[in-house]
């Protein structure tokens, strides 16, 4: 919302400063966006006379000018508008001015041969409109020397505040002025309204017709004013409105946008001529269409409330109206609409429509109704004072309603909520110059709030009144009393699992990512995503059409586009939200890593030590049994199941679980396939783990470690190799040794792994380890033989492996 | 006598000449082993007469000590030698670069590293952390914080929808982490002290908005905290987090529809560079909004607003990351650039503590 401080003075009677002005509204809560002074800023800028215009002689769309500035001599000046001519007067900026349409500073220049001290400007070169056409043209009797802005009005400073949606009777100079006249920043000037008398009954009728659906109008004022004449506004009320952006178009249209913003009132002029029988105001038909003032038509629908005659739809009500029936210069009748539409129906046609009106904006935050007349009556004043003619009465249809809300507001529940306590005497005082009117004393007034605040529904409201005016800084800082108590653990089990996940991963070299939430439709398919349920319908880009099912694409991705800057090595870790589904239940935590290039993490690349290997299943499996273990999972409890979900390697990945049921996570290299949806290249790997499917640990009494019993006989390590087909797994062989003998077998490792020719086609042979520790006494070599044998013959049996010899 | 002279002198000779610990003990066995000069010479002194004993005895017995002295001394020389060699043959050319460890290219996300700092400071005022969905109802992002349906409230939030379910219910991603509020008060009994940070959505991208983003929300309902408890908590929070011995803020009257009253905070700030200094300059720079929680909203959630009372507040995690750590721009946040992450991330075992301080 844009105003100049004098505008403001038409409501505000104060001898604040501009700055002082600025600091109160924003003080207040009307926060100031920019306080723009053009006066300062085209300081530089002077009328100037030019004495005489001849043709460049080295280029036919130049001419060299003289010119008196007011200051000594003329000085010559290159200029290459078409309008440049001798005895004009216009606006001269010498050399050294910072002219703000061109962004550059002039300096004194050659001009194919000639010299040029400084430039005649354009109103496009002084950011005041777009006309760039050629040099202001200013009258015969605009002063020499002067400063342009300051001649033109022009030092007027404009104030951009912004309105919180709340603040509906803000949305016009009269409520800004109410709220600084309550902050003590000047004296609010009446602004009352003489009704005017109509000369005779008004010929246009007018009907609410909405049939059995709901009214979208709740009261409709309409006026005629006979012989008037239009034509371009008077220079105050032009000015105001060039200020804040606005195009003067003629006198009956300007006041309408005068008294938008001057009063948060809204008006409509239809030229009485083109108006055909009595208005109607109803819903849109379907098929009905508007070619609006904006120049643009507008289809129409059943939940549009418009205005209609004779001819069909004349206006789009309470957003913009019709071209057909709009006022021009050769206006004589004007009638002169002041209504109130139900906002919501407002809101829903603009944006539907996707009109954004000084009009949609007001009435869909809501106008002030007793306003409704006396704003018909001003409009009125304004239309005699500028264009005479007669005027008709008023008719209304409709009644305008008088919402009375009346709040019980104990004074004690602004210590109670501000933590400020003021005297009952202040409280009165602020809600008295805001409107409100009070009734009662104290301990508990009654309010009724006044009929521009539709935002005021309870006590909470009067409070925030009563502190913003008297201002929130008065509120002192209060300390939020601490538990006694030493402070307790207040994270849960899934924010602690996802902290340490963060940490342990970057330990082990990962650096971590943030990505979208959202990816390609494709790509989510990809990672068996892609449900109807979750995409987007209004996705920003197709990039980002679909919740993502897994953090693993937008690693992959991310890895890609380090290895296109160049950087191929690197390792991505991300912790953060999955989507299976829509509901709260199917979003899950998922901590998971792509390792990409070289990137192991012992290193990357080649060094001096050694080069390092391309990364591959080991690694991410590395990181995902690491991970589990640092959280504290039991990683011997989970099986490894070869393979993993269709993204993953077929032979090259694996799963994590505690049965088949509960998946905790999966680890591997990627699908040739998959990566080629992705438009990504390896080498990559990468694990993926839901830390909410790692179960809870039980809960215990005490943190007591379970009790350490130091044996003191030597653990026993023997050697076994045994070959076995290709496809038999490793794991297996481990398990059935470590099974040999549960309680005397403590550690099986794999030590040695050989295929070749001499061990026989797919065969495989697999060294392991076994630790044996005796507990009560030295076993003797005959009960070492008997688990060694019991050793060979469970592998035997659960893999068919063979001792090799 | 000239006898033992030269066989000693010879000895000697002997000794010096060895160059390694095998020549020496070829020296000794020479001289004092089993059939060794020296000892040969010892074992004629049986055949001899007491006298003849009495003047040999001491000189032979000197001459075999004094050769094993040689020996010994002449031994220890070659082992230092032979040690010192060894070293000199092991030298290592220190000054090879090493391989970046694991610890050393590891890097924390800005934001995990700011939500560990928020969380800490928080926590030792007692508050837990609470979560909520990214994908919310209309009634939990909307209607149950007190925003009328059709009001331009919620046009502000330029919110990313899902398509109507069989029911007609449309989902939508989070416009703010507000949501959590109700979420937690629907299961929590007052007292609540909780933060709740977290992703948020809305329909927008430039150099400080990106379709994704991260907020915090706070929350504290009982039966008397008012403003001035706000204002302490989030003076207390600034100074903590940005690290200042004081900060000067700023608070604006503000709306929002789940708040009243509601207010935003500016803090003051001077801008040196891509720094923000707080606590001095006279740029005022927005943070946060906050108020007390609307009548409705503690209506909603099923108590009753004349008897609990409490504040929220929320603030952009991103935003306050930039302002403590210099980012210019948002978008580097989600774009997972190795050089950005490297040069803006925290070292893995940066842990925030108050005890320990938040930024090390």
């Amino acid at each position: 919302m844009k105003f100049t401080l004098s505008w403001l003075k038409d409501h505000l009677e104060t001898e604040a400063s501009v700055d002082a002005l600025a600091e109160g509204l924003t003080r207040i809560g009307l926060e100031v966006e920019g306080v723009e002074d053009k006066a300062k800023l085209l300081a530089p800028f002077t009328i100037a006379y030019v004495v005489s215009a001849v043709q460049h002689p080295n280029a036919d769309r130049l001419r060299v000018c003289m010119v008196d500035t007011g200051a000594g001599d003329p000085v010559q000046v290159v200029c290459g508008a078409p309008n440049a001519r001798a005895g004009m007067k216009s606006v001269f900026s010498p050399a050294g001015t910072y002219i703000p349409g061109k962004n550059i500073t002039l300096s004194v220049g050659t001009i194919r041969g000639v010299e040029s001290h400084g430039m005649l400007c354009s109103a496009a070169e002084l950011e005041l409109s777009e006309d760039h056409d050629g040099i202001i043209d200013l009258p015969a009797d605009a002063p020499v020397g002067v400063p342009y802005a300051t001649w033109a009005g022009l030092g007027d400073p404009v104030l951009d505040i912004a309105i919180t949606p709340n603040r509906s009777d803000c949305l016009g100079v009269h409520g800004v002025a109410r709220d600084l006249a309550a902050a003590g920043l000047g004296q609010l000037k009446g602004g009352a309204v003489a009704p005017i008398t109509g000369a005779f009954p008004c010929p246009v009728g007018v009907t609410l017709d909405f049939g059995d659906t709901p009214s979208l109008c709740p009261a409709f004022g309409l006026r005629l004013v006979r012989g008037v004449k239009n034509g371009p506004s008077p220079e105050w009320m032009q000015a105001k409105l060039r200020a804040i952006g606005l195009r003067p178009i003629n006198a009956l249209v300007d006041i309408t946008n005068y008294l938008t913003f001057d009063r948060g009132r809204p008006l409509h002029v239809f030229d009485a001529a083109k108006v055909h029988g009595d208005l109607t105001v109803r819903r849109a038909r379907e098929g009905e269409s508007l070619l609006a003032l904006d120049g643009r038509t507008y289809e129409l629908d059943p939940s549009m409330c418009v205005i209609a005659d004779g001819n069909g739809v004349e206006s789009l009500a309470g957003i913009m109206g019709g071209e057909a029936s709009g006022c021009s210069e050769e206006t004589v009748d004007v009638l002169i609409e002041s209504a109130l539409w139900e906002p919501l129906a407002i809101a829903q046609t603009g944006r539907k429509l996707g009109i954004n009106s000084d009009a949609r904006y007001r009435f869909e935050r809501g106008v002030d109704p007793a306003f409704m007349l006396p704003g018909l009556e001003l409009a009125t004043k304004l239309v005699l004072d500028l264009c005479g003619g007669t005027p008709s009465e008023i008719v209304v249809a409709g009644t305008v309603p008088e919402p009375h809300r009346s709040i019980a507001f104990p004074v004690s529940e602004v210590k109670r909520l501000a933590g400020i306590d003021p005297t009952e005497d202040e409280i009165r005082q602020v809600l008295t110059a805001l409107g409100f009117a009070l009734s009662g004393a104290a301990p508990v007034l009654t309010a009724v709030a006044p009929s521009w605040r539709p935002d005021i529904e309870g006590k909470a409201d009067l409070v925030e009144e009563v502190m913003r005016i008297l201002g929130v800084d008065r509120v002192p800082s209060t300390p939020l009393p601490k538990s006694a108590d030493v402070t307790r653990p207040v994270l849960t089990l899934i924010q602690t699992r996802t902290r340490r996940a963060k940490r342990i991963l970057a330990v082990r070299g990962f650096v971590e990512a943030v990505t979208w939430s959202f990816v390609a439709k494709p790509v989510a398919e990809a990672f068996g995503g892609g449900a109807p349920a979750l995409a987007l319908a209004n996705p920003i880009s197709t990039d980002m059409s679909d919740m993502r099912p897994s953090l693993l694409p937008g690693l992959l991705l991310a890895a890609q586009r380090n290895a296109d800057r160049g950087y191929d090595d690197v390792a991505l870790f991300e912790v953060g939200q999955v989507f299976r589904g829509a509901r709260p239940s199917d979003q899950f935590v998922a901590a998971g890593g792509v390792r990409r290039g070289t990137a192991g993490v012992g290193g990357t690349g080649r060094h001096w030590q050694g080069k390092a290997a391309p990364v591959g299943v080991f690694d991410a499996k590395a990181d995902a049994l690491a991970l589990l273990d640092s959280l504290g999972a039991r990683v011997d409890r989970m099986q490894i199941v070869p393979g993993g979900p269709s993204w993953f390697h077929p032979g090259r990945s694996g799963t994590i679980q505690l049965g088949p049921q509960n998946v905790i996570g999966h680890f591997g290299e990627f699908h040739p396939a998959t990566l080629e949806t992705l438009d990504v290249e390896g080498p990559l790997a990468g694990f993926e783990i839901i830390l909410d499917a790692i179960p809870v640990p039980r809960a215990r009494p005490t943190r007591t470690k379970p009790p350490l019993d130091l044996t003191t006989l030597q653990p026993v390590r023997r050697d076994f190799a045994f070959v076995v087909d290709r496809s038999v797994e490793a794991g297996k062989i481990v398990r059935a040794a470590q099974g040999a003998d549960k309680n005397l077998i403590v550690a099986t490792t794999v030590f040695d792994l050989f295929e070749g020719a001499a061990i026989g086609v797919d065969k495989k042979s697999v060294a392991i380890e076994v630790t044996i520790q005796p507990a009560e006494r030295t076993l003797t070599d005959e009960e070492i033989d008997t688990i060694c044998k019991r050793v060979i013959s469970q592998v035997a049996k659960a893999t068919g492996g063979v001792l090799r010899t | 006598m000239s006898d033992l002279d030269t066989l000693e002198r010879e000895i000697r000779g002997a000794i010096e000449a060895a160059a390694d610990e095998g020549a020496i003990e070829a020296v000794r066995v020479a001289a004092l082993g089993k059939k060794g000069s020296v000892s040969e010479r010892l074992k004629g002194l049986g055949a001899m007469s007491a006298d003849e004993r009495k003047v040999m005895g001491p000189l032979l017995n000197g001459l075999r000590d004094r050769v094993a002295e040689a020996l010994a001394a002449r031994r220890d020389e070659l082992k230092k030698a032979g040690l010192a060699a060894r070293l000199a043959a092991e030298t290592l050319d220190v000054t090879l670069p090493l391989r970046a460890g694991a610890l050393e290219t590891g890097r924390i996300h800005p934001v995990s590293q700011v939500i560990d700092e928020i969380t800490a400071i928080f926590g030792d005022l007692g508050f837990a952390v609470a979560e909520g969905p990214d994908i919310e109802t209309d009634h939990y992002n909307f209607t149950a914080l007190n925003f009328p349906v059709g009001h331009p409230a919620r046009e502000m939030h330029d919110t990313f929808f899902f398509a109507p379910d069989d029911q007609g219910e449309r989902l939508l991603l989070r416009t703010h982490t507000s949501p959590v509020q109700m979420r937690t008060m629907e299961k929590v009994a007052p007292p609540i002290r909780v933060i709740a940070p977290g992703r948020t959505y809305r329909m927008d991208s430039d150099q400080t908005h990106t379709p994704m983003f991260h907020q915090v929300e706070g929350l504290v309902i009982d039966k008397t905290s008012h403003i001035g408890h706000l204002k302490w908590v989030l003076e207390e929070f600034c100074r903590a987090f940005f690290e200042v011995e004081k900060v000067e803020m700023r608070m604006r009257p503000s709306f929002f529809p789940f708040t009243e009253p509601s207010m935003e905070v500016d803090i003051r700030c001077r801008r040196v560079g891509n720094e923000v200094r707080f606590g001095e300059g006279d740029d005022w720079l927005e943070i946060l909004g906050c108020g007390m929680v609307h009548p409705n909203v503690i209506r909603f959630a099923g108590l009753d607003p004349d008897e609990y009372q409490g504040f929220a507040f929320g603030m952009g995690i991103d935003r306050i990351a930039m302002l403590k750590y210099g980012m210019s721009d948002l978008r580097a946040f989600f774009d997972a650039d190795l050089r950005w992450l490297t040069h803006y991330g925290f070292r893995p075992l940066d842990i925030p503590s108050l005890v320990g301080g938040l930024s090390s």
